[in-house]
């Protein structure tokens, strides 16, 4: 707590990548500072009909140059607005929020070594926030990336570690998703982790279960606050949990990355 | 100088702002924004006898200067809620008005004779407006008779005024407030969501998994100012306003129309400090008309 900001950030450079795949630099030093992989930023509209904050992943953070990264898909009037903006334009934004990966591993009391074999796993517009994970996470790492059918952010893995991919029309890499491809590759490792839509989360977390890994997910729900006041974005829990006292965990505030085989997704 | 004191039902409130149950948890998560000892009253998400699950999700969607939810009073249970939240909020020096929620009238009754010890709560706001679970809730508050009753069996057990909260989704509000303020009733506050529906066209389905919820925001505010003027006029004990209230300008409207006081709700979602902000708003509004006591502004328009 007393962690969150919220701040007005300058837009530094807005690109293009694919068919409505955004990437925006923003200038958030106090967020760029503390941020780690996992977690999320939320950015408020200009326009005051939309009053609900927009809940983005982080996908870079540069600490000292002060910048945020992230790259983010059009699902809305929201995001196309934001995908407008230009460099100088500011845009309101609150975070960094939730917790990350490293968090709920450390909590955990598990440890990643320079020995640790990971998976690192993302599917369409939860492909960014695996890039911050596979510059930091140590140990060897497995990237798998799926896709639709156009490529996005894939480059940028290589140097993190050998990067596989799948693409449902086969355009790509493997055809189909990317348990397609870890089975195609024979791919495995001491943890996976994984953002993306739900029936890959689901898959990665029965692939995990098989294999005996351990797997952390990160889940997307509906927000309005993004701070774990509204009760708005639940996921359903395997134990009762502490906060709600039911079995539901926020996943703004609790998550968003959970280990597999603590929720019910 | 400027007044901005207000008393409701013997209960003394240092300004007319507090916040809207269910938007603001128990004020934990939005007290590393706002200074809650700045607030008039902390209204906590609605509390019931035992812990609740709520709806299945998605539990809210954003419309046009508005939003719908569908939590389904998912709430902790009175107990945690005693030790956990109200522990927190005994830090502030601020009024804590404890939403209360139930399926039946027992249910209802245990979360009150239960706070009745507890000396941090300063007032009850009984919650038979939410439109988001099947018993309960809404069902005691949109007949005249129910309201009475069950406002009457809460009066007989509260050992803190109690603050009735009504639901917009009634023909005629006015008949509401009477029975309200028939059963005892110390106040009354308005008001709840407006029942509404969003589908996702592309899907060909419902986007919340309750089909229905709760409309809140700007959107409603018109609707909640006219309800909070004819409740107004038609009880003599104060009415607490709320729907929609975003900046000054919005809750000066609710205290023109008859309120003693605003609640501010889904604002503050899209600005943490909406509060504070509606705070400072409406001293500038006093010292710029002269105003030296905000009640000289309640229901100052006829």
């Amino acid at each position: 707590m007393g962690d969150i900001i919220k701040t007005k950030a300058a837009v530094i450079s807005q690109e293009q990548l694919t068919d409505g795949i955004y990437s925006m630099y923003l200038m958030a030093p106090s967020i760029a500072r503390k941020a780690a992989a996992g977690q999320f930023i939320s950015l408020y509209s200009g326009d005051r009909s939309r009053l609900l904050p927009r809940p983005i992943s982080i996908c870079q953070t540069d600490a000292e140059g002060g910048r945020v990264r992230i790259v983010y898909r059009i699902a809305g009037a929201g995001t196309d607005e934001f995908s407008r903006r230009v460099p100088g334009d500011e845009i309101d934004v609150m975070g960094p929020l939730g917790n990350g990966y490293e968090a709920r591993i450390e909590r955990e009391g598990r440890r990643i070594t320079d020995d640790t074999v990971s998976i690192i796993t993302g599917g369409g517009i939860g492909i960014p926030p695996m890039l911050q994970l596979a510059s930091q996470l140590k140990g060897r790492k497995i990237i798998v990336l799926g896709y639709k059918d156009q490529l996005f952010l894939n480059k940028e893995f290589e140097k993190y570690g050998q990067v596989y991919i799948s693409t449902e029309d086969g355009s790509a890499g493997t055809k189909g998703n990317i348990l397609d491809a870890i089975r195609e590759h024979d791919i495995s490792g001491d943890y996976i982790f994984s953002c993306g839509p739900t029936p890959m989360l689901r898959a990665v977390k029965a692939f995990a279960a098989e294999k005996g890994m351990t797997a952390y997910l990160s889940l997307e729900e509906r927000m309005a606050c993004g701070i774990g006041a509204c009760l708005g974005c639940v996921c359903t829990t395997k134990e009762k949990d502490s906060h709600s006292n039911v079995k539901n965990a926020r996943v703004c505030k609790d998550g968003p990355v959970f280990n597999a085989s603590e929720v019910e997704i | 100088m400027t007044d901005m004191s207000v008393r409701i039902a013997g209960v003394d409130f240092k300004n007319p702002v507090m916040t809207a149950s269910g938007t603001f948890g128990s004020g934990a998560e939005y007290g590393q924004f706002v200074d809650l000892n700045r607030l008039g009253g902390v209204v906590t998400k609605g509390v019931a006898n035992v812990p609740w699950p709520g709806n299945p999700v998605p539990r809210v969607a954003e419309t046009a200067s508005g939003m719908l939810n569908a939590i389904g009073l998912q709430n902790p249970g009175m107990d945690l809620f005693i030790s956990r939240d109200l522990k927190y909020l005994e830090d502030y020096d601020t009024n804590v008005i404890v939403n209360v929620c139930g399926h039946s009238e027992e249910e209802y009754l245990k979360v009150v004779e239960r706070l009745g010890d507890e000396k941090r709560v300063d007032m009850l706001e009984i919650n038979i407006s939410c439109p988001n679970v099947k018993e309960g809730g809404i069902a005691f508050g949109t007949d005249p008779a129910a309201v009475e009753k069950i406002t009457k069996a809460v009066k007989a057990k509260a050992r803190q005024p109690v603050i009735m909260k009504l639901s917009p989704n009634v023909t005629d509000i006015a008949e509401m407030a009477k029975a309200a303020q028939e059963g005892g009733a110390d106040c009354i506050s308005l008001i709840n969501t407006i029942t509404g529906m969003k589908i996702d066209v592309e899907r060909m389905r419902f986007v919340l998994a309750n089909k229905t919820g709760g409309l809140s925001g700007p959107a409603i505010k018109p609707v909640a100012v006219r309800m909070v003027y004819q409740a107004a006029q038609a009880v003599s004990i104060p009415v607490i306003g709320m729907g929609g209230i975003c900046c000054a300008q919005d809750a000066l409207e609710f205290i023109l129309a008859g309120a003693s006081a605003v609640s501010i709700g889904t604002a503050n979602f899209h600005d943490p400090l909406t509060t504070v902000k509606v705070i400072e708003g409406i001293e500038d509004y006093m010292k710029r008309h002269g105003i030296e006591k905000i009640s000289q502004l309640v229901g100052a328009v006829r």
